[in-house]
């Protein structure tokens, strides 16, 4: 299977590879996925008082697709509000990485992780 | 070192050049190119011709006679022509049959087909090292087994059976033993009688000849008798009919040839080149080899690398040619049923990797692979964050994951 | 030498060669392997199996590679009827034995029947045989070959079968048109049949080499299983080299039917002409349709195995019956079902043309088998005295 050329770029020179202090409350983190379906995906938010998000960090164990996937999320949503990254849809990310039907599912990982690291967030805020 | 660097050689491997030659000697209009089964001009009986210097080729690599060789188009087809056709043949004799969880799916989906018809099948579980034990053989006989599948060689760790232990008590048993040799010939010494295997199927490619012809070995003392799975013109003894390709029968004689040549020599050199690979992978912290090493084909070398998932770490060694599980069944994502049968969590099945080293590795290939292996390791683990919650001390199996 | 026995087997092209020799070379990859040289290996068969589906006007989705005709024969035969619990097979009675034998193999299960279809003195399906499929119930098979290997009759299966109405029964129709192929236009649509067998080395293609093209309504089981490759009914590593050769004979035959045809009928005209022009000689269905490359007749008083012999002697290489069956010495099975009597049977050749042989061969050959008649004819008279 040939991977598009989105998907080397990404996968070549990802974006936002690191970690913020999980402990932070302006840090939401979501951990989707599991070692044994062999893929994990960890995507770290830091998010403004305004609600507006400021920069996004992952590290991800997975495939090309899976590590392109969480790599252009990253970039995605930098900037956006809360409500606005929640709009992401999975569909966007397998379209712009021209995903190929089994790599679908990492798209679909990408968008849990937001979902995941909003909730996060939204929690500390309690 | 032109790249990219071939360490499939499980998979596939090139044509020897001097197997080129000899079969594009068949294949061009200088050539001979009858059909070996025209018995009244000689275009037909020099075709003939090479087609049986061929199977004496591939008779004198396991120590049978040129009346045991079957053609067939592949190790797919001999698996499939050795299992049903012995089933079909023997059934009222019984209905039982015995094969190991870590055979190729050619074994494997035969065996299912066969369950659909009403046969019986148990498959063993290999022991860690991927080696059967065999008082677990022994236990699950039963009066009604007719016939036991076991390969020689698995293609995906390398690691080799005792099929002489094997065959010494199927006969006592008076249980058909059959035998799956395309990963072990050429590379080990086979002599069916030694083995006492009934059959045994042989593939051309995975040792220099061509793609799209195999072999099956079939005794006749004491006689094995196949009912035909291909039915037509009754070629090969009525076992299996359909026009032999001359070219690709040459091939594969001439790679048996070389291979019988060589074989000593090759895997001396082989064998060193992979323990080197070993050795220089060994130093990266977390690398898990799969299988044993001890009963092993010199050029197998499948090894996990733990918190790296094997796909991308495929597509990070772009350079070199490797596989993750096994060729045929990498179109899906599951991870390889082999190393699940070893018992290895799914964490190090999708974190495999198998180097497969050839006739035409060199030792530089081997270094510079060595070099690549540990700088991507290296930056596919920073990208981990599995690796980070090791390094945190988190154990893995601690975590409440969301499965999908 | 002089090769008159394409009908066996033909000699490859030289631009299907060229385009074997690099997988046999440095694209040696798996197709199954995802690296580059797994992925230039997937390439070749896709593209050959377009060139393939080309050659008879079908989706390349449509295409199943086997690893021979023969095998192609099997599986649309058991592969179909292995999804079903009964049925009948009608089969035409000069089939090749790939399509015979394996009808019978199946008709040995509880269920299954086989029906032979008779033919007339020209080939033909008779009207018993047609009386005979009038009685076939859905889901029943029939398979009559589009050409036959020893005396060219084509069969007009389109028409026979759009009389009876068969396809619109719910009958399945198969054909093996392995000899047909390359010799006569052919759209799989068009023809209404469900599944169709091709073989390389009949088209200037490599030996060991098939396909079964499908009607994808058509539920087949695998007749080999493991890998899954061929979408799941055909398993075992592809023959990368051997399908770009196919692929290649295909795209070639193809472009150049036309011309080669003409070629052809020119060729088989100037022999026919000479063949008749030799006492004793009878040119068998002379008549009927028949594949433009194809002549099988009879001689007065020599048997065909001693003439082969005689012309192999010098040189030129024909066929007595099909080489598929010259393992054993039964005489032709299909002159015999057409009617003719035993001694007739033996006394048949089939000389068999290819796109290579030249007017010049032809007349050799014409010249080379009066001669031997006539001395055979000589020491004959002479023992009589």
């Amino acid at each position: 299977m040939a991977y598009s050329e989105k998907v080397l770029d990404h996968y070549e020179n990802p974006r936002n590879v690191g970690t913020f202090d999980k402990d932070d409350s302006s840090v939401g983190t979501g951990m989707v996925g599991a070692p044994a379906c062999g893929d994990v995906m960890k995507l770290q938010l830091k998010v403004s008082d305004q609600g507006v998000i400021e920069d996004a960090k992952f590290k991800t164990y997975g495939c090309g697709s899976a590590i392109a996937s969480s790599s252009l999320v990253t970039e995605w949503v930098k900037g956006k509000s809360i409500d606005e990254a929640l709009e992401i849809k999975n569909s966007d990310i397998a379209e712009e990485l021209a995903l190929p039907p089994v790599k679908i599912h990492c798209s679909v990982l990408a968008e849990d992780a937001i979902k995941a690291a909003i909730e996060d967030y939204k929690g500390k805020q309690k | 070192m032109k790249k990219p660097i071939y360490m499939d050689n499980s998979a596939t491997t090139p044509c020897d050049p001097r197997v080129a030659e000899k079969l594009c000697q068949h294949l061009t209009t200088e050539g001979v190119y009858g059909n070996p089964a025209s018995r009244s001009h000689e275009y037909g009986w020099l075709a003939d011709e090479a087609a049986e210097a061929g199977r004496a080729h591939v008779a004198a690599l396991i120590g049978a006679s040129l009346k045991e060789i079957v053609w067939t188009s592949g190790a797919t087809e001999s698996d499939n022509l050795a299992l049903k056709g012995a089933a079909h043949f023997y059934k009222k004799k019984g209905n039982h049959l015995i094969t190991v969880k870590t055979e190729h799916k050619a074994i494997l989906d035969t065996c299912r087909q066969l369950e659909r018809e009403g046969f019986e099948i148990t498959y063993l579980d290999p022991k860690e090292n991927g080696r059967l034990d065999l008082t677990v053989l022994e236990a699950a006989i039963k009066p009604e087994t007719i016939l036991v599948s076991v390969m020689h060689v698995n293609n995906e760790i390398g690691v080799i059976q005792d099929m002489a232990a094997i065959g010494k008590l199927t006969r006592e048993k008076g249980i058909l033993l059959h035998c799956d040799a395309a990963q072990s010939a050429g590379k080990i010494s086979i002599d069916v009688n030694e083995m006492n295997v009934d059959l045994l199927s042989l593939s051309a490619h995975k040792i220099y000849g061509p793609k799209g012809i195999g072999a099956l070995y079939v005794r006749r003392k004491p006689r094995v008798r196949l009912e035909a799975q291909i039915h037509g013109g009754g070629h090969e003894r009525g076992m299996r009919s359909g026009t032999l390709a001359t070219h690709q029968i040459v091939g594969m004689g001439e790679a048996f040839r070389i291979a019988k040549e060589e074989m000593a020599s090759e895997a001396e050199r082989i064998g060193k080149l992979r323990d080197k690979l070993l050795q220089g992978l060994q130093d990266i912290e977390e690398v898990y080899v799969n299988g044993d090493m001890g009963h092993r084909i010199p050029g197998n070398l499948n090894i996990s690398f733990n918190y790296v998932e094997g796909e991308s770490l495929i597509m990070a060694l772009k350079d070199v040619a490797v596989s993750s599980g096994s060729a045929c069944t990498s179109a899906s994502l599951e991870p390889s049923y082999v190393l699940r049968a070893l018992g290895r969590s799914d964490e190090l099945a999708h974190s495999s990797i198998r180097f497969t080293i050839g006739r035409f590795t060199t030792e530089e290939e081997i270094d510079y692979t060595i070099e690549l292996v540990k700088g991507k390791i290296g930056k596919l683990r920073e990208l981990s964050p599995l690796w980070d919650m090791y390094k945190e001390g988190i154990d893995l199996n601690s975590v409440q994951w969301a499965a999908h | 030498m002089i090769y008159l026995d394409n009908n066996a087997t033909t000699q490859m092209d030289s631009t299907v060669v060229e385009t074997m020799l690099p997988y046999l070379g440095e694209k040696f990859g798996n197709p199954s392997s995802r690296h580059r040289q797994g992925r230039a290996a997937r390439a070749a068969i896709d593209t050959a199996r377009e060139q393939v589906a080309c050659l008879v006007s079908a989706h390349p989705s449509q295409v199943i590679f086997t690893g021979s005709g023969t095998e192609a024969n099997n599986l649309a035969i058991k592969g179909y009827a292995a999804g079903l619990v009964s049925g009948r097979l009608f089969i035409g009675s000069t089939e090749h034995p790939s399509v015979t034998k394996t009808a019978d193999q199946q008709a040995r299960l509880d269920g299954w029947f086989k029906v032979a279809l008779p033919v007339t003195e020209n080939g033909l399906l008779s009207d018993e045989a047609m009386a005979l499929l009038s009685t076939a119930k859905p889901g029943d098979l029939v398979s009559v070959m589009l050409a036959n290997n020893e005396t060219g009759v084509i069969q007009p299966i389109s028409e026979l079968y759009g009389q009876l109405g068969l396809k619109d029964k719910g009958i399945v129709i198969h054909t093996d048109a392995v000899q047909a192929a390359g010799k006569i236009a052919l759209e799989f649509s068009v023809l209404g049949v469900h599944m169709l067998t091709l073989s390389a080395h009949k088209i200037h293609g490599p030996k060991g080499i098939g396909a079964l093209i499908r009607d994808k309504s058509i539920v087949l089981e695998p007749q080999m299983n493991g890998g899954g490759h061929e979408a799941g009914l055909r398993s075992g590593t592809e023959n990368v080299a051997a399908i770009a050769g196919f692929g290649a004979a295909a795209e070639l035959v193809h472009e150049a039917l036309a011309q080669t045809s003409e070629k052809l009928l020119a060729l088989r005209t100037r022999l026919e002409n000479g063949l008749r022009a030799i006492p004793g000689i009878e040119i068998i269905a002379d008549k009927t349709e028949r594949l433009v490359n194809t002549s099988c007749f009879t001689m007065a008083s020599v048997e065909g195995e001693t003439m082969l012999m005689m012309l192999d002697k010098a040189g030129i290489a024909i066929a007595s019956g099909s080489a598929c069956s010259s393992h054993d010495n039964a005489p032709s099975k299909t002159l015999t079902e057409m009617g003719l009597d035993k001694s007739r049977v033996r006394r048949a050749l089939r000389v068999s043309l290819g796109k290579n042989n030249t007017e010049n061969e032809v007349d050799t050959f014409l010249d080379t088998l009066k001669m031997k008649l006539a001395s055979f004819n000589s020491v004959v008279s002479n023992v009589a005295i």
